[in-house]
């Protein structure tokens, strides 16, 4: 029997599962799935969690629910990848073996790279929303929160989701002027990136909105450090901004297991090919999703896309044909707005977010760059589409690599 | 040739390698708002020539901070605001692909 070994049973690694386990035979190869935790959480539902909008209960399943029927699956923590031998040493003693390996460890968020945020102010007037934890307790707070000065602050790109964070002061926006106390908020965006989002054209549309919702907007803000006593953020430059609430995005770095490895890069992300998802250092190590280096947004849509390439390529890697397929650094995102409605982007490596409908030309249903509730309302659907389609690699309508039909440019 | 003319890419680094000498380093610093280049610029700099000729990408300021002996505080206060797009640009690197 050959070997395939996936690493982390997240969005990336169970759809890598799923589809697997359809395409290599069953009686040529086994497969193992490792991961530490049983809980799945659906990532992009925690931002709507601070709001009321969803609840705890609205982003948990059991990561089981979703693997195939007899699959291999090894609950443990990763000591290390040793890639010269081909094997893997877990943190329950075991070693696995593998002719293959799919490294979807994933990435998270590192509050303690930035000094003084992890200090007596955290989790009293310092939230992030990227965990489950954070995302529940900055909800208990804003219950009781009677305003002030809310700043959300970017500490280092690059980020999962990365218009998250702009999603978030949008839905900051609606929820405290629907609690009647809007005029009592002073909401500030503060992001290291020279405008309102990575890409030119859209950072300039979702720049406007906050303009229009009066949301105060600081770009090349470097943090530094947090001074917990004075309550306030700091650069690197020694610019202050002070606060009431800080809500941070930490910096973000992959599993501490491929630092062991020396397999990452100074965040930890491991060194892909952009085009083929095959690992730069070793030709039987493939990497998927917000573990790899890529200059591709880190998000469940990307990962999705990513996907279709990676079985691709990873079949002709096991028959040792050329790897043809090429991962064109396709995003498809959805951001709240707020006020029910929402913005749609679609974009590549080489193409910016254009105008246009999608994913049917000229019909539709949704629209890119524009604000309309329909947007919304996928985004809305879209959960649904995650826990019954997505993670299980059944097709969406949406190819994997971006298209050009329907958009203006 | 004066460094002005020099042909730049659409975020304004220069547009061929070859272009680049200490002077035109010392003229990019002056557009940049720089008033001369020290020994510790001069460093930076260095590495991050040497960087991107071993790797292809002028390095993040975490790895500068990492493995030049420059440490991030002294980064920001030798180029002020983006000391990692800053200092590709003076090195005459295209912008680092980190920055996105």
């Amino acid at each position: 029997m050959k070997k395939l070994l996936i690493l982390g049973a997240g969005t990336a690694g169970t759809m890598m599962l799923n589809k697997l386990s359809t395409a290599l035979d069953a009686r040529e190869w086994q497969i193992t799935i490792v991961d530490e935790f049983e809980t799945h959480y659906y990532q992009p539902g925690f931002l709507f969690i601070p709001f009321g909008i969803y609840s705890r209960r609205d982003v948990v399943k059991p990561k089981r629910d979703f693997f195939p029927p007899g699959s291999s699956v090894v609950m443990s923590g990763i000591d290390r990848i040793d890639a010269a031998e081909n094997r893997v040493l877990l943190s329950n003693g075991m070693v696995l073996g593998y002719d293959f390996l799919i490294i979807a460890t994933g990435a998270k968020i590192r509050p303690d790279q930035t000094e003084g945020l992890q200090d007596a102010e955290w989790r009293k007037s310092i939230f992030d929303f990227y965990t489950i934890e954070g995302a529940c307790a900055l909800a208990d707070f804003f219950k009781r929160w009677e305003g002030g000065r809310l700043v959300v602050n970017v500490a280092e790109m690059p980020i999962k989701c990365p218009v998250a964070p702009l999603e978030f002061v949008f839905l900051a926006d609606w929820y405290f002027t629907e609690r009647g106390m809007r005029d009592k908020v002073d909401i500030h965006f503060v992001t290291p990136l020279p405008g309102a989002f990575t890409k030119p054209k859209a950072s300039s549309i979702l720049g406007d909105f906050l303009d229009r919702k009066n949301i105060r907007l600081t770009t090349e803000f470097a943090i530094g450090r947090v001074e917990n006593a004075s309550k306030s953020i700091v650069s690197w430059d020694e610019i202050e901004i002070p606060f009431d609430v800080l809500v941070t995005i930490p910096t973000n770095m992959g599993d501490e297991a491929i630092e062991r490895s020396g397999l990452g890069d100074e965040l930890h992300f491991v060194p892909t090919d952009k085009h083929t998802l095959r690992s730069e250092a070793h030709e039987n190590i493939f990497v998927i999703g917000d573990a790899t280096n890529l200059p591709s947004s880190k998000a469940g849509s990307v990962a999705h896309f990513q996907a279709d390439i990676l079985t691709e390529n990873l079949l002709a890697a096991i028959e040792d044909r050329p790897l043809r397929a090429s991962f064109d650094g396709h995003a498809n995102c959805f951001i709240e707005s707020g006020f029910g409605k929402g913005v749609l982007i679609d974009f590549n490596y080489d193409t910016e977010p254009l105008p246009g409908k999608f994913p049917l030309p000229g019909v539709g249903p949704f629209s890119l760059l524009e604000e309309t509730k329909m947007n919304h309302y996928g985004k809305i659907m879209f959960r649904w589409m995650y826990w019954n389609f997505l993670l299980k690699g059944l097709e969406l309508p949406i190819e994997s690599n971006m298209s050009m039909a329907g958009k203006r440019w | 040739m004066t460094t002005a003319e020099l042909q730049r890419d659409a975020d304004g680094h220069l547009a061929n390698r070859a272009d680049w000498n200490e002077q035109v380093a010392r003229d990019i610093a002056i557009e940049e708002g720089l008033e001369a280049l020290t020994d510790r610029h001069w460093l930076v700099i260095n590495f991050m020539r040497k960087e991107f000729d071993a790797r292809g990408d002028a390095p993040s300021i975490r790895k500068l901070t990492k493995e030049s002996g420059v440490d991030t505080k002294e980064l920001y206060a030798l180029f002020p605001k983006g000391p990692a797009k800053k200092a590709a640009k003076i090195a005459g690197l295209p912008k680092p692909k980190g920055c996105i």
